[in-house]
């Protein structure tokens, strides 16, 4: 079991990040679950080696020595002696996930770290919803920090917010084009901005590619961002820059990340499937979308590579 | 490198090489028929000051002492062998074996047989008695090496010792080495075994306080006494030992001394400390200071009363000795999120034995479904042992009243 448990722990799979936990954390965990699978698996140990002893030899009359090889009992595989067969595993981390945020973290084993690799060099957007909170300011943008402002929030309406979504998303899609490093003028480049897959290959700030209010009941807000180069303090930020560009202030209380590149919600395992079992089926059953998407996403002829 | 092996003293006593175990301890360990020992008992010092007879080219010397008069060499490794007590600390043997192997040297002059050279062709009988095993390493890193060589760590291994977590710690490893299973170890074991740990427990037990061999009988017995004048009973002390391996490596002042702290502090009877610290017996070994900072912590920082404190630690022992930071995360969630009152948490205080996330997703689903009731005079009372320590499809279904996919779909969108 052990090693053939191994053979099929290569590749990407996704997690659910819950709130309050370190990503760190959850890779440590992550790692002593698939060891305590590995090891419990039973491995073949030798039992006998092969020594050459001294002896006399079968069925002569004078006393002759002669070395013969045989098979003596050993105890130097026996496992209290060697100890458990695997020590450590080569875990991965995608798109890093701060304490507070939750949501869907992409690990991988194995030769799959090579995959997250591909994954970061697609450079693929991904998906949050993001909880506001309207009427103060913190210092850290969170809920619990160190509160700076308070104001009022009545004058604050759905349309209003809309607004300023909608001109977020303008002048973010200004920033798309010119971090993509294309000419608008062709007609490739027209094609794929019509299509929505213009996005900049290489490093770039915080852009965000769609944003949009899916329920409004003030103070609270909740908004769903599609983005790429994030981070989720600069997710925060931005809540609180709504909050601002509403002549109000907001915080925000709750990040989580619903998709990232090819993996949703319904591919990441809660804590209680982080098991060796549980996992090696996500990699097998991620395994061909995976290798399907990053292949599309290499293809020369999209953007600049 | 190697040469300093040989100059560790018996005792241990540096730390520069403790990571070596030497097989200068390992002599007195392998009884082998005479001939057979007898190329791999003199290449081991010459290994281990391979250097230094390269450098002086004692190498011809060697072999042809190897080869020579094997009715001399035989009996000076009979000597050497049978006087287990003559085994000398190592900084005297290397002065013992030179001058040895002088007088081999002159003696050599004195025998009339020539210096053999390793061309001379031999017979048949001589080539297949050289026996060319591999000799065992002067220093290693792990036990492997000298399983298949020693008795006594074949006869740990089978009793069911871990020798892999043992060989971390290199003093430990050295010990084992040195020690004889009939005259050592063999009478520690009967004892644990008169003590009522049973055979498959050993090995645990050994795992653990390995130190318990270098300890002497008279004192264990004398310990095992003083817990039996305290009125603890032979299975409890079975038990205590068998959860807190180190406990009869404590002197019995030291184990007067927490016995006495645990009963002013707790001031409980003393048939109740008795009960608490069979429970938990590592309340005796382990350090003192996190248990009174605890017991700070919840007179001062959470606010219940000695009586409540007192009923709490008589059901749940462990909460003297969980981390401060954790206790009080746990309070503070329970007590000021779930609105609970510290009479009902002094009923419940298997709510500080389990893990924080788990009360918040279950709580946090419970108020998603309006369930989440903890006061026992109002109807669909939940009670927070069952909160915590029931799993998870039963929590589910007789308290939530969902489905677990309904809770895994809750759980995402926390």
């Amino acid at each position: 079991m052990g090693l053939d448990g191994l053979a099929r722990l290569h590749g990407l799979f996704a997690a659910y990040k819950p709130p309050g936990l370190k990503w760190k954390h959850l890779r440590d965990t992550v790692e002593l679950q698939l060891l305590k699978g590995l090891n419990a698996g039973k491995r073949p140990a030798s039992e006998h080696r092969v020594r050459f002893l001294l002896g006399p030899v079968e069925g002569s009359e004078e006393k002759e020595l002669t070395l013969t090889a045989t098979s003596v009992p050993t105890l130097i595989d026996h496992p209290l002696v060697r100890g458990p067969a695997f020590t450590s595993l080569k875990i991965g981390m995608g798109h890093r996930l701060d304490a507070q945020a939750s949501g869907v973290l992409v690990l991988g084993v194995g030769r799959g770290r090579r995959l997250l690799t591909d994954m970061y060099n697609a450079h693929l957007t991904k998906d949050y919803t993001v909880h506001g909170l309207l009427g103060k300011a913190t210092d850290d943008f969170c809920e619990d920090g160190r509160l700076v402002e308070k104001t009022t929030y009545d004058h604050v309406t759905r349309e209003k917010l809309e607004r300023i979504l909608s001109l977020i998303q303008g002048s973010h899609q200004k920033a798309l084009v010119m971090y993509s490093n294309v000419d608008l003028q062709t007609q490739e480049a027209y094609e794929m901005a019509v299509s929505g897959v213009l996005r900049p290959m290489n490093k770039s700030p915080m852009l965000v590619t769609g944003i949009r209010c899916l329920q409004f009941a003030p103070p609270e807000f909740l908004l769903e961002v599609q983005c790429m180069h994030e981070t989720q303090k600069q997710l925060r930020r931005l809540v609180h820059e709504i909050g601002l560009e509403l002549k109000s202030t907001a915080v925000c209380t709750q990040v989580r990340r619903t998709r990232d590149g090819f993996f949703t919600l319904d591919d990441a395992l809660l804590r209680t499937q982080w098991d060796l079992p549980s996992i090696q089926d996500a990699i097998q059953s991620a395994a061909p979308r995976v290798a399907a998407e990053l292949e599309n996403n290499l293809r020369p002829g999209l953007g600049t590579q | 490198m190697a040469l300093l092996a040989q100059q560790i003293p018996r005792w241990l006593n540096s730390i520069k090489l403790s990571s070596f175990l030497t097989a200068m301890q390992l002599r007195k360990c392998f009884p082998r028929a005479g001939k057979t020992l007898l190329p791999g008992f003199f290449a081991q010092p010459q290994l281990s000051s391979d250097d230094c007879f390269l450098r002086s080219g004692f190498k011809t010397y060697r072999t042809s002492s190897v080869w020579n008069g094997s009715q001399f060499t035989n009996s000076s490794t009979q000597e050497i062998k049978c006087a287990p007590n003559t085994l000398l600390p190592s900084v005297n043997e290397p002065s013992q074996k030179i001058p040895s192997f002088d007088s081999e040297l002159s003696l050599e002059g004195l025998d009339d047989l020539p210096p053999l050279s390793p061309l001379q062709p031999i017979s048949e009988e001589e080539a297949v008695q050289i026996i060319a095993d591999p000799a065992l390493p002067p220093s290693s890193f792990t036990l492997r090496d000298y399983v298949d060589h020693s008795e006594t760590l074949k006869k740990l291994v089978l009793l069911g010792v871990d020798l892999s977590k043992i060989e971390k710690h290199p003093d430990a490893a050295n010990l084992l080495l040195r020690l004889d299973f009939e005259k050592d170890i063999k009478q520690i074991l009967l004892f644990l075994k008169d003590l009522g740990i049973e055979d498959n427990q050993l090995g645990t037990f050994l795992t653990k306080n390995y130190a318990i061999f270098s300890e002497d009988l008279e004192n264990l017995k004398t310990r095992v006494a003083y817990l039996l004048s305290k009125n603890f009973s032979k299975v409890d002390i079975a038990q205590m030992v068998r959860n807190a391996p180190f406990l009869l490596s404590f002197s019995v002042e030291r184990l007067d001394n927490r016995l006495g702290f645990f009963q002013k502090e707790l001031e409980l009877s003393v048939k109740k400390t008795r009960d608490l610290v069979i429970r938990l017996p590592r309340l005796l070994t382990g350090s003192l200071e996190p248990v009174k900072e605890n017991m700070k912590v919840y007179r001062l920082e959470l606010g219940f009363k000695h009586n409540e404190i007192q009923h709490m630690i008589t059901k749940i022992p462990k909460m003297l000795t969980a981390s401060k930071r954790k206790v009080t995360e746990t309070f503070d969630y329970v007590h000021n999120v779930m609105c609970i009152p510290h009479h009902i948490i002094v009923k419940f205080p298997q709510v500080f034995n389990s893990r924080l996330f788990k009360v918040k997703e279950r709580h946090l689903f419970l108020a998603y479904l309006g369930r989440a009731q903890y006061d026992p005079g109002k109807p669909n009372y939940i009670s927070l042992d069952k909160l915590v320590s029931v799993p998870d499809e039963i929590f589910c279904e007789e308290m939530a009243k969902a489905s677990v996919q309904d809770f895994e779909k809750f759980l995402k969108t926390l």
